[in-house]
């Protein structure tokens, strides 16, 4: 028995040893799930002779908290444009040096200089899209333009909501025509007042569960983000996408540098190689999600899955819609908070 | 005979509902689409994967180290914790398991927030250490929780009576104690390795640089959809256990027939 | 026993003072703490993130969970017992491996597990298909409360099943013979002996579903399709979302209050204090 155990911690001790053998050089890569081709991993190794150790966030707050805990060592994270603003504000970034990643040139100029990273020194865009309405055409009939078909008594039962709270008060917010960042409580009333109106109608709140159950048309109208559209018209022929006329949220995940990184040249070689466009290319055609890059863009333009307003919606679209991209309310959190957790004090469907 | 086959047919319907998901999940690990929304061909695609996902078998080993080693600590320090507190005065002896209740009833994030801050102000590097440290701290209540009422169950004579006869107490507990509450023990083990193979949010706040365990891979995914790779990777899993737990039950029954 | 074992528990003493006491203590300071001011360091104790809790919405939040809670330790003693009764009469042998088989789903991912519900419940899942095939009417229970309680007793079947388990297997089959002997029938033996002994049992399953049930707010989020803030996802909104630790450690204290509370209640029922862990009061 006690040889038994000896035996045991011994062979861990030696598994554990020789997990850190491995003598070349680190890189602490910090993503989402399910957000890259892990293939392009493995030839970041080879072609750099160095080991990407990859790990796993399910959203931008708890990134947030872990980098900021400081403790470890992250060289790359993926955050999205709202929390890139915190996280810049908080100090927790380091500015890029631009003359390491010359791919950076194929970035389009409309995802440069955005709002949350004004001079564009800290961010390399990774995936941009939208926020629209995925409905069934073999249900609905009707064109469908404007957010508050959400809020039309046919459908009762029948719409998925996104279940976050600044996802579901942009779309509140928009159809009244108001910003989805607005700091006036009176708004956010009104916004409320809507969204509680709306709970009757609404199926569930959900996040990723949208997708399996809008494949297999548990629903027949839902909030969901373009990247997820794209993926989910690939495998249902029936649901289309459109972003209302009242707008909606466009949104940007960027590549970044933590202050936890410890190999920041080697980080700088990673932003660059995921910007390369054959790079590029295999990790949005595994993820579905819409390229900043305009080489990669010119790659998949013929392909049949990117035509459609999801993966890429027309310039004048975007043009003349009135789109935002979210900010960091800084202590304002408070209140959406607030505001949100009173809708869902409200009475449902049943 | 009747209340037998009742019996047996509540079993079998309790097995299948613990059951059903499960089966699930193994037949959409052979889907050959990645969405669990629909079937679209039987594919070994996601297994071939699964061996290449270097990164998932990472998430394995570590689940299965921390799993085990936090299960084997916390059940030698629980039991002989259960021990001792039972002789503790009443005062302490409340005080131990209140606070012994404390990690069962906080929420996940609450503990997860304040261990990652002790780690923190101790100056300790995040990953496999402190993610042991944490399952440790969740898994030791459990086992007290499940030995403490064996040893009240237990007739107080026995150790008593062994100690006249000449053990020693470390004698007394080795050979009469804890033959008595094994079955606390055993349950305690197990509460602990369940409890420490499914825990998602401490781990994710305790763990980092490099460690990781299955959960963290999951709940990571759960954003953007599920990958069928842990369905794979979860068939082979309660594969791999039935296939023990069958063998272990024949090995026994055919010790019994030697016997 | 010997008196020197108590000694046996002072490592956990020691250990609980540093990993369990410190962080409490520490959540404890934060829930007193003026969230106002930006600066931790020059904090302002103050109780008004326990007065805000007390508003009509707060206080709903609080006793959904309770009352989800409720039901699904209900539920779970009801399914359970009888389980863990059709176990204890199988052979010894057997048991071991059945009882293996009762807790070998939850070794595989509970986020697994439930999503596999969601698959068999939806609107157009595998259950309606089957009800189809029989030509029956399709049921709609996803996005329900009674998804929720599914969901709990799924996933806390197990932690009823054991302790009552453990409390059956040492009932003494002689107590129920002589019962017989003495002219009772079954329910008065399940009632008069049976149920007494099984109690500690009993009261510990009932704690061990009653306060993961409570605090958890994964399955009432993919069951119940986001349509309630649970107590649990309220407090993770304050460390996570909104950075109000101060709020979030508030929300903590009181949970756990409550918690401790319906543990003292339950306590009640057990005169003896033989289920795990005797409370003092």
């Amino acid at each position: 028995m006690k040889k038994g155990l000896m035996m045991f911690v011994a062979s861990i001790a030696l598994l554990l040893s020789a997990c850190s053998r491995d003598t070349r050089e680190k890189l602490y890569v910090y993503n989402v799930g399910e957000y890259i081709d892990r293939e392009v991993l493995n030839l970041f190794e080879e072609e750099f002779n160095c080991k990407v150790i990859y790990e796993l966030y399910d959203s931008n707050e708890t990134m947030y908290q872990k980098i900021k805990a400081g403790g470890t060592n992250y060289d790359v994270a993926f955050p999205s444009d709202y929390m890139v603003e915190k996280m810049i504000k908080d100090d927790l970034l380091i500015p890029l040096d631009y003359e390491l990643i010359p791919n950076f040139q194929y970035i389009d100029e409309k995802y440069k200089h955005l709002p949350y990273d004004p001079e564009n020194s800290y961010t390399v865009p990774y995936f941009w899209g939208t926020v629209g309405i995925l409905y069934d055409q073999s249900v609905i009939k009707e064109p469908v333009d404007s957010w508050s078909v959400l809020w039309d008594d046919a459908y009762k039962g029948n719409v998925f909501m996104y279940d976050s709270q600044r996802d579901s008060l942009m779309v509140a917010l928009k159809l009244l025509g108001y910003s989805m960042n607005t700091h006036d409580i009176e708004e956010l009333e009104e916004a409320k007042q809507l969204l509680i109106d709306q709970r009757p109608l609404v199926y569930a709140y959900v996040t990723d569960q949208v997708i399996d159950n809008m494949i297999s048309g548990n629903a027949a109208l839902a909030v969901v983000y373009s990247g997820d559209a794209t993926y989910i018209m690939d495998e249902n022929e029936n649901m289309n996408y459109v972003i209302p006329k009242e707008g909606s949220n466009i949104w940007v995940d960027s590549m970044v540098i933590p202050k936890t990184a410890q190999n920041v040249e080697l980080a700088h070689e990673f932003i660059n190689f995921m910007q390369r466009p054959d790079i590029a290319l295999m990790n949005t055609e595994y993820v579905m999600y819409s390229t900043p890059n305009t080489e990669t863009l010119k790659m998949v333009a013929d392909q049949e899955w990117t035509q459609n307003d999801a993966y890429s919606p027309s310039e004048e679209l975007l043009a003349t819609l009135p789109m935002e991209t979210f900010r960091d309310p800084g202590e304002f959190i408070k209140q959406y908070d607030d505001i949100w957790t009173q809708v869902l004090a409200a009475p449902n469907r049943r | 005979m009747v209340n037998k086959w009742l019996s047996r047919c509540y079993l079998a319907i309790m097995f299948l509902f613990l059951y059903a998901p499960i089966a699930v999940l193994i037949v959409f690990s052979f889907n050959e689409s990645k969405s669990s929304g629909k079937w679209t061909g039987f594919s070994l695609h996601w297994y071939e994967e699964l061996l290449q996902d270097s990164q998932m078998q990472t998430a394995l080993f570590y689940t299965i180290i921390v799993a085990t080693l936090a299960t084997a600590i916390s059940t030698v320090v629980g039991t002989f914790t259960s021990i001792g507190i039972f002789k503790l005065t009443k005062k302490t002896k409340a005080f131990v398991l209140n606070v012994n209740y404390l990690p069962v009833i906080s929420p996940d994030i609450v503990l997860a927030v304040a261990l990652m801050m002790l780690f923190k102000t101790l100056k300790m590097k995040f990953g496999f250490t402190t993610m042991l440290l944490a399952h440790i701290m969740f898994c030791i209540p459990y086992v007290v929780l499940s030995v403490l009422p064996r040893l009240y169950a237990m007739n107080p004579n026995l150790a008593e009576a062994a100690m006249d006869l000449g053990a020693t107490p470390m004698q007394a507990i080795r050979k009469v104690v804890i033959p008595e509450i094994l079955p606390g023990i055993m349950a305690g083990a197990l509460m602990a390795f369940t409890m420490s193979i499914d825990d998602f949010v401490i781990s994710y706040f305790t763990a980092g640089n490099g460690v990781t365990n299955l959960s963290i891979e999951v709940y990571s995914m759960a954003k953007r959809g599920i990958r069928p790779t842990v369905n794979a990777l979860a068939t082979i899993m309660v594969s791999f256990i039935l296939v023990s737990v069958l063998i272990s039950n024949n090995l026994s029954i055919k010790k019994k027939r030697e016997v | 026993m010997h008196e020197s074992t108590k000694r046996l528990s002072y490592p956990y003493i020691v250990w609980i003072s540093i990993i369990i006491i410190i962080p409490m203590l520490l959540i404890f300071l934060y829930s007193l703490i003026d969230p106002s001011d930006g600066n931790p360091m020059a904090f302002r104790l103050t109780i008004d993130n326990y007065v805000k809790f007390f508003s009509p919405i707060y206080i709903s939040t609080l006793a959904r969970s309770l009352w989800i809670a409720v039901w699904s330790t209900l539920a779970c003693l009801l399914l359970g017992y009888p389980l863990a009764w059709v176990i204890a009469q199988c052979h010894p042998k057997k048991q071991s491996s059945l009882l293996l088989l009762f807790i070998m789903p939850m070794w595989i991912n509970m986020l697994l597990r439930t999503y596999a519900w969601i698959s068999i419940l939806g609107k157009n899942g595998i259950l309606n298909n089957i009800l189809e095939f029989f030509h029956l009417a399709p049921v709609d229970i996803m996005y329900t409360d009674f998804a929720i309680i599914l969901g709990m007793v799924y996933n806390f079947l197990p932690f009823m099943v054991l302790p009552i388990h453990t409390a059956i297997a040492k009932v003494d089959k002689n107590l129920i013979d002589a019962a017989r002997d003495l002219g009772a029938n079954n329910r008065q033996v399940f009632s008069k002996v049976v149920f007494p002994l099984t109690l500690p049992g009993i009261i510990t399953g009932v704690i061990m579903v009653f306060l993961p049930a409570v605090s958890t707010f994964v399955i009432p989020q993919l069951l119940g399709g986001g349509q309630f803030m649970m107590i649990g996802n309220l407090i993770e909104k304050q460390f996570l979302l909104t950075g109000n630790w101060y709020f979030g450690s508030a929300l903590s204290m009181i949970l756990m209050i409550f918690i401790l509370l319906s543990i003292w209640l339950m306590k009640r029922f057990d005169s003896d204090g033989q289920a795990g862990g005797a409370l003092p009061w």
